[in-house]
């Protein structure tokens, strides 16, 4: 399988993540949107692992490795962050019942 | 030359004893010195006797040492030593010891310095014993102060030290004037003088570069002594500029408008600083670099014809002034003019000798004023006054002795110097002597219209039965002074009538040069001399007898309003001078706060204006900022695809 469609689909979800991102308000779903771009990202790096090993196998038995343990990394650092925000989410929710981003507005005065 | 050993072993011994009094001249600046601090430091627990005994004892000590020195500087043949102390400024080649200058002119001023300045505290002890303890002290810290300065001005051996003490006289001049500070007027008075005065220092002190710049050194002897070697032009240009100085502190045109104002400050002060010392200090200097001065005859001729206007000038304002103390500011104007015309003619030894009788009577007068503004409770308008003679018979008396000796009436002070100053004015150009005889006879008419409006006639104030005389601490000085301001004049009995009776003359030959040299045959003297003592008068007779019953109250017209404004000069300096200067002040004002403010304030505000438009980015809207994010990473992807590298 040719690497474009691994990259689009990549892209393809990052946009989305993105998207999401920018227009909703929901805090729990903008997280979902973060983990989603995070996860693009991880589907890229295994795919260019994966596809870069295949092609320097004869000569460099180990090549594409290296990209897949980042993506490990990458899941740790996401679990890590998802336990934060969601401790951030709760708290804010119990202090305006709500999980509307634009009530973090507040935090400025 | 033969000689036995032990007329040497006694000539040794003899210049010891001079040495060892000469040594101690520190303490006659020292001592005033340290009444100052006592006073000044002490003023809120000394009480007012203490304070007065404080203020005036170091005063008389001083006088008591200057009487020493002065018994060893008049011995024949002694011809002027330095006393160096320390040295002071030593920078380069140039070295700048703290000494001074003992030598008959020094020392003669010394005398009248710490006489006079000792009288005066006495009288002040009465005159000020109204005010506050602390203020009382103050006072007498300033008057001491102000005779520390003097002293150092008259002592100093070179033109450094005679110029830190000019501004130190100067600064206590602003002191006193504003002693009652409270009164703007006063205080603008003080200004006044203090800025007028400062106009006149920076001549000076040019002067002073100059002389450095020409001689290498500010010491009096070596500068006298290299003097004849330097080009006329800058001998001229360093005379003019001390002359300039002179100006300043000795009330001459054009910068002599700040003394009447001075009388602002407590009349003890006037009489001190203000018309028997300080004002004196340019006359001093001018006699003292009289070296300098002879090889200028275009310094000399500037001299003698601005202290000739000076004096003619401020006469006849005097004329028509009714505030009693500024007839005896103008008269003192006139005065000093005088000596300047002694200066300009080279007579040094008349002008030092009309210093000396002018610091006793006009000391004489100031006091006696004081003694009248004191009776009548603070008055000192002289159309309120009238028949004072009745309930202040000292008063009156010692009054009516200066007035005699400063209108030049034979055989009061003033006759004798006024008399040698024209002399000598008379030899050098005939016209000076006319102008000044005139001034002198003007002199007498003001001084006879102020004594006859003051104490003679009827009362015409109001508060009549307040009128006493003053108690003894006031009448004491007054005689003191008005006896010497009537027998001082027989140490200078002029040539013309006893031959070699000059005695002040023969005591500072060997300062100011040479003795009286009357260019004039004796005959002529003689009838000048007639001539002028008649007509002066027959002036103050007349003044007297016009204005004993009908005095002069009436608002002057024509112009004698020209007169009773002094000429409008204050006006016409403030037309030509000041306004300008407050124009430019203005104009710069306007730069300052509108375009230098405006850059420095603008560069503040642009850097806040967009601050604060940078602010609105930070919305806490975490879709914005995410926005943002997004919007820079798609930036960062253009630049790196398209931007070529």
């Amino acid at each position: 399988m040719p690497i474009n469609y691994y990259i689009f689909l990549a892209v393809a979800l990052f946009c989305i993540g993105v998207a999401g991102v920018l227009t909703r308000r929901n805090a729990i779903i903008i997280f979902m949107c973060i983990e989603l771009m995070l996860n693009a990202v991880n589907l890229l790096l295994v795919a260019f692992s994966k596809m870069h090993y295949h092609a320097l196998s004869a000569t460099a038995p180990h090549a594409g490795i290296d990209g897949q343990l980042f993506v490990f990394f990458i899941m740790v650092v996401a679990a890590a962050e998802v336990s934060v925000g969601l401790a951030v989410i709760v708290m804010m929710y119990r202090n305006t019942h709500s999980i509307d981003v634009n009530f973090l507005n507040r935090l400025k005065h | 030359m033969p000689f036995s050993p032990r007329g040497a072993g006694e000539k040794q011994a003899e210049a010891q004893a001079i040495n060892m009094s000469i040594q101690s001249i520190w303490l006659v600046p020292a001592l005033p010195l340290i009444g100052f601090l006592i006073n000044g430091l002490f003023r809120n627990s000394l009480s007012k006797s203490l304070t007065g005994i404080i203020g005036s004892g170091t005063i008389l000590l001083s006088f008591v040492v200057s009487l020493l020195i002065f018994g060893q500087v008049r011995q024949p043949g002694f011809h002027g030593e330095v006393v160096t102390l320390f040295d002071f400024i030593s920078v380069g080649k140039l070295s700048i010891p703290f000494a001074f200058q003992v030598d008959q002119l020094s020392t003669l001023f010394l005398l009248i310095i710490t006489g006079v300045g000792f009288l005066i505290h006495l009288y002040s002890t009465s005159y000020m014993h109204e005010e506050e303890a602390p203020h009382f002290a103050r006072y007498f810290a300033y008057l001491n102060l102000f005779v520390f300065s003097m002293l150092l001005l008259v002592l100093g051996a070179n033109f450094i030290i005679l110029f830190i003490g000019w501004e130190g006289v100067g600064l206590c001049s602003y002191l006193l004037i504003g002693y009652w500070f409270k009164n703007l007027e006063y205080g603008n008075a003080a200004k006044k003088a203090f800025i007028m005065n400062r106009i006149g220092d920076l001549g000076f002190l040019i002067a002073i570069f100059l002389m450095i710049k020409q001689f290498g050194s500010v010491d009096f002897g070596e500068v006298f002594e290299h003097a004849s070697s330097a080009k006329v032009g800058m001998l001229t240009a360093i005379t003019m500029l001390l002359f300039v100085g002179a100006t300043g502190k000795s009330a001459q045109i054009p910068l002599y408008t700040w003394l009447p104002d001075a009388m602002a400050g407590p009349t003890p002060v006037s009489a001190l600083i203000h018309a028997a010392t300080m004002v004196t200090a340019g006359i001093y200097m001018i006699a003292r670099s009289h070296v300098l001065f002879d090889l200028t005859p275009v310094t000399q001729g500037v001299v003698a014809v601005i202290g000739l206007l000076t004096a003619l000038l401020a006469a006849t304002i005097a004329l028509k002034q009714n505030d009693i103390k500024k007839v005896l500011a103008y008269s003192t104007v006139s005065q000093l003019g005088y000596m300047f015309l002694g200066l300009g003619v080279g007579a040094y030894t008349g002008a030092v000798f009309h210093v000396m009788t002018h610091a006793f009577f006009k000391a004489l007068l100031f006091l006696g004023a004081g003694s009248v503004i004191h009776a009548m409770g603070g008055e000192q308008d002289m159309r309120r006054m009238g028949g004072l003679r009745k309930w202040m018979p000292v008063t009156n008396a010692t009054f009516l002795i200066g007035c005699v000796a400063i209108a030049g009436i034979p055989p009061f002070s003033g006759f004798f110097s006024k008399d040698e100053i024209l002399a000598a004015a008379y030899a050098k150009n005939p016209i000076y002597y006319g102008v000044g005889l005139f001034t002198a006879l003007l002199t007498a008419f003001y001084m006879f219209r102020l004594y006859a409006t003051t104490f003679s006639g009827g009362f015409r104030g109001t508060h009549e039965h307040h009128l006493h005389e003053s108690p003894s601490a006031i009448t004491i000085p007054l005689i003191v002074l008005a006896a010497l301001a009537t027998v001082a004049g027989f140490l200078g009995i002029p040539e013309a009538l006893a031959p070699d009776a000059h005695v002040l003359g023969k005591y500072l030959a060997p300062v100011v040069g040479g003795e009286v040299k009357s260019e004039v045959s004796h005959g002529t003297e003689l009838g000048l001399m007639a001539l002028a003592a008649v007509l002066a008068a027959a002036t103050s007779l007349f003044a007297w007898s016009r204005f004993k019953s009908k005095p002069d109250l009436a608002e002057p017209t024509g112009f004698g309003k020209v007169l009773a404004n002094k000429w409008y000069v204050d006006e016409l300096y403030n037309a030509i001078i000041v306004k300008p200067l407050d124009l430019l002040a203005q104009l710069l004002v306007f730069i300052e706060k509108n375009i230098i403010d405006g850059i420095v304030n603008g560069v503040g505000r642009l850097v806040q204006y967009g601050s604060r438009q940078l602010r609105l980015l930070q919305s806490g809207q975490v879709g914005g900022y995410v926005l943002l994010m997004v919007v820079g990473i798609l930036v960062l992807f253009l630049v790196e695809l398209f931007v070529k590298k």
